[in-house]
């Protein structure tokens, strides 16, 4: 599965993306920002509780409770700042 | 009805003509055009000098939102023609950011579509603004009255 970051998620993870394999008890969003979370000291500090930032999952805008069983690219980014 | 992202610039009289020509149940046309601001009102009140402004964007998802977006304003309003162009890349002040174009038969849909169109790309399509000011590269933070704007158009 292929994680994206965005924006300063990206700066602050170190990386724009990176292949990832995580054990089947990742099944959903906020499971695999836990599981992140101890990848490094850059993740836990994007990822961090109470960080503003939100997900998608193949492209689809996704809370937390959504399932990533199947999913070919899991995207985390700051609040949208387009227009 | 289409959704176009591209760093290049647009030509808004060019693509107002594209939007209408051979459509003559179109009344009236609503235009939006976001320029890139020289000041950023921060705060309300304090204000810093913007240099330059690097749209980043994610490919792939960010038309998919757009997409959903402008179905969404075809399914509550009467429209015969809507466009969305929106640039990423580095822009400086007085560059155009974004377009949002409306037709259709009458005026209050065109306005009305319009809005709703610029106040739920600003929230719901993935891009984010890196401003070059004279303190250095700073990430805009999303505005509370964007999601304010964004919210007054959600279905009760």
């Amino acid at each position: 599965m292929k994680v994206r970051y965005f924006a300063w998620m990206k700066r602050t993870v170190g990386v724009a993306e990176e292949e990832i394999d995580p054990p089947a008890e990742v099944r959903t969003v906020g499971d695999l920002v836990d599981w992140l979370r101890n990848r490094s000291g850059g993740h836990a500090e994007a990822l961090a509780e109470g960080a503003a930032f939100g997900a998608a999952v193949d492209r689809r805008t996704a809370t937390f409770d959504v399932s990533i069983v199947g999913a070919g690219e899991v995207a985390f980014f700051p609040p949208f700042t387009g227009g | 009805m289409a959704v176009r992202v591209q760093e290049t610039d647009f030509d808004v009289g060019a693509e107002l003509d594209r939007l209408s020509t051979g459509n003559k149940r179109i009344g009236g046309l609503a235009v939006f055009v976001g320029l890139v601001r020289e000041m950023h009102v921060r705060e309300g009140y304090h204000r810093d000098r913007v240099d330059a402004l690097t749209l980043e964007h994610y490919p792939g998802m960010t038309e998919k939102a757009l997409e959903d977006i402008e179905a969404e304003a075809q399914r509550r309003w009467p429209l015969e023609a809507t466009l969305i162009v929106h640039r990423y890349g580095r822009m400086e002040p007085g560059d155009r950011i974004v377009l949002v174009a409306v037709g259709s038969p009458h005026r209050e849909a065109a306005f009305e579509a319009c809005e709703f169109l610029v106040d739920w790309l600003k929230t719901k399509a993935p891009f984010w603004k890196l401003e070059e000011t004279p303190e250095g590269d700073r990430w805009v933070g999303a505005h509370a009255g964007d999601d304010q704007a964004a919210a007054r158009w959600e279905e009760k």
